[in-house]
């Protein structure tokens, strides 16, 4: 049975459409990426699937009982707010603080559970909100573009951290990123998102496919596309006349 | 008996108070909420108006003009309008009107120094019950969801990625707050509650290491700038109100100070 499954999901926010008749599956210890430029809903889907925003059409459904650990894409501590690494991944689960240690080690970042939150720097961050997310066993992960603000060395490191955690706990895992270089080689499927989706497949058959060229491949004829990582240029939107 | 001394119910109010305010107070820092504590609590002149026109308790009318007040704010946040606008517009016009209400009240002589500033060394036994009623509500209410408050405070999607609705923890605040302000209207007045609310806590935050040591920290100097404050008052003839005030900013100052100094040594 699906972990996730959406179904003709649509969101609005007052008169703009975000999403419409999205479709799709999360199936047990699979890595899905989506991939969209900026606006596409990445982000909405993500939240309509935690129940943080409300579909104006059709569902989403989860596997009942289902443990989510989440990643947000940023979490901003008011400096006001003394919280300790430990108290941090302590938050919303009853765990020892053997277990805090042991996610700590399994996220790459032993010896900080006494560690002000503060004083981590961007990487130790987000190792750590990965590690509070997998402390509780969490059939999927999901991650919203988790590794903004780290440089190239840094999110390659994360994503195979990803992938070590999928290889070692069998946990499903729905990605948003920019990244697409990085994240389509590590990825089982990929959706490309912009308010519907646009196609999905394993990364060779989207990369290929002309809608996603039609948004990422421009000048480089698709292919290489798996190789760019550009934030600065336009995408033309031929795809939605190509439909 | 013991309660027969104004001095004494006077402070047991002023401590009532502080260890409700204080841990609440700790959430609006966290959330930057202060410009709420302040409109929640300039609304409640509002609610005295219409309590003594309808003859009802102050608290039960502060208390439901404090929660419209807080439920206004918290609907119509996000919608058009910065935060602060919102609040600076509602905040003001809600003592504004409160101001002109009062002002019809013909027959009644009102001391609106009193409802303004609070009236600490009036407290009466039923005050008593009123206070600690209250701060008791506040502190099982705030004891109860901790951990869900604080992961609310934190993010928002963390808190439905777990499970649970954010918005119904931003609920629980802005009645903690209501309740607080409305029990503390007697003690410090509407214009010095959000004081009582934010000193202490943001004096705590130089010396707490987590947020549990912060409410806790907090709690303790309101409550000793409660009894410093009601004992200045006394020997100096000052104001009660805002006497206790003074404590608190005194002890932020020191904190603060000390705090520097302390990671300046690290």
């Amino acid at each position: 049975m699906s972990l996730i499954k959406v179904e003709n999901l649509s969101v609005r926010y007052g008169a703009n459409t975000v999403l419409s008749h999205v479709e799709m599956t999360i199936e047990p210890g699979e890595i899905v990426t989506i991939v969209g430029p900026n606006g596409s809903g990445k982000t909405s889907l993500l939240r309509a699937i935690i129940g943080a925003t409300k579909p104006s059409a059709g569902q989403v459904a989860l596997k009942p009982g289902l443990k989510i650990g989440y990643v947000p894409q940023k979490l901003h501590i008011d400096p006001t707010l003394p919280i300790s690494v430990e108290r941090f991944m302590r938050l919303t689960d009853r765990v020892s603080r053997n277990d805090c240690a042991a996610a700590l080690e399994a996220a790459g970042v032993p010896d900080l559970l006494l560690r002000q939150m503060s004083q981590l720097s961007g990487g130790q961050f987000q190792r750590v909100m990965l590690a509070r997310a997998l402390i509780n066993q969490p059939e999927v992960l999901l991650l919203d573009e988790a590794t903004q603000g780290l440089d190239q060395p840094g999110s390659a490191a994360f994503y195979r951290q990803i992938e070590e955690v999928r290889r070692e706990t069998g946990c499903a895992i729905l990605m948003i990123s920019h990244e697409l270089h990085v994240v389509m080689s590590a990825s089982d499927r990929v959706i490309c998102l912009n308010g519907h989706v646009c196609c999905q497949g394993s990364p060779a058959v989207v990369a290929s496919a002309p809608e996603y060229r039609a948004l990422f491949g421009t000048g480089t004829g698709g292919a290489l596309a798996l190789y760019r990582h550009d934030h600065d240029h336009d995408h033309d939107h031929h795809h939605e006349a190509a439909e | 008996m013991m309660l027969d001394d104004f001095m004494t119910r006077a402070t047991l109010a002023g401590v009532g108070v502080a260890f409700a305010a204080a841990p609440l107070g700790c959430f609006v820092v966290w959330r930057r909420m202060a410009y709420f504590g302040d409109a929640t609590a300039h609304a409640a002149i509002l609610g005295v108006a219409l309590s003594l026109t309808f003859q009802m308790s102050i608290f039960a009318g502060a208390l439901a003009v404090a929660l419209i007040m807080a439920l206004t704010v918290t609907l119509l946040s996000g919608r058009g309008y910065a935060m602060d606008t919102l609040l600076g517009v509602l905040a003001h016009s809600a003592l504004a009107f409160g101001l002109v209400a009062v002002s019809f009240l013909s027959g009644v002589r009102i001391d609106l120094m009193a409802y303004l500033f609070g009236d600490i060394l009036a407290v009466s036994r039923s005050d008593l019950v009123v206070i600690w009623g209250g701060a008791a509500l506040v502190m099982a209410l705030l004891a109860w969801r901790w951990s869900h408050l604080l992961t609310a405070t934190l993010n928002e999607e963390l808190a439905y990625a777990s499970g649970f609705n954010p918005k119904r923890e931003q609920l629980i605040l802005t009645l903690s707050l209501a309740v607080t302000v409305a029990v503390a209207i007697k003690v410090v007045g509407v214009l010095l509650i959000a004081a009582l609310l934010i000193i202490p806590a943001a004096a705590a935050r130089s010396l707490a290491r987590s947020p549990e040591s912060m409410a806790l920290i907090a709690a303790a100097i309101g409550a000793f700038s409660a009894v410093a404050g009601l004992r200045a008052a006394y020997v100096f003839d000052t104001p009660a109100g805002p006497s206790i005030v003074c404590v608190a900013a005194v002890i932020f100052a020191c904190f603060s100070l000390l705090g520097l100094n302390l990671r300046r040594g690290a």
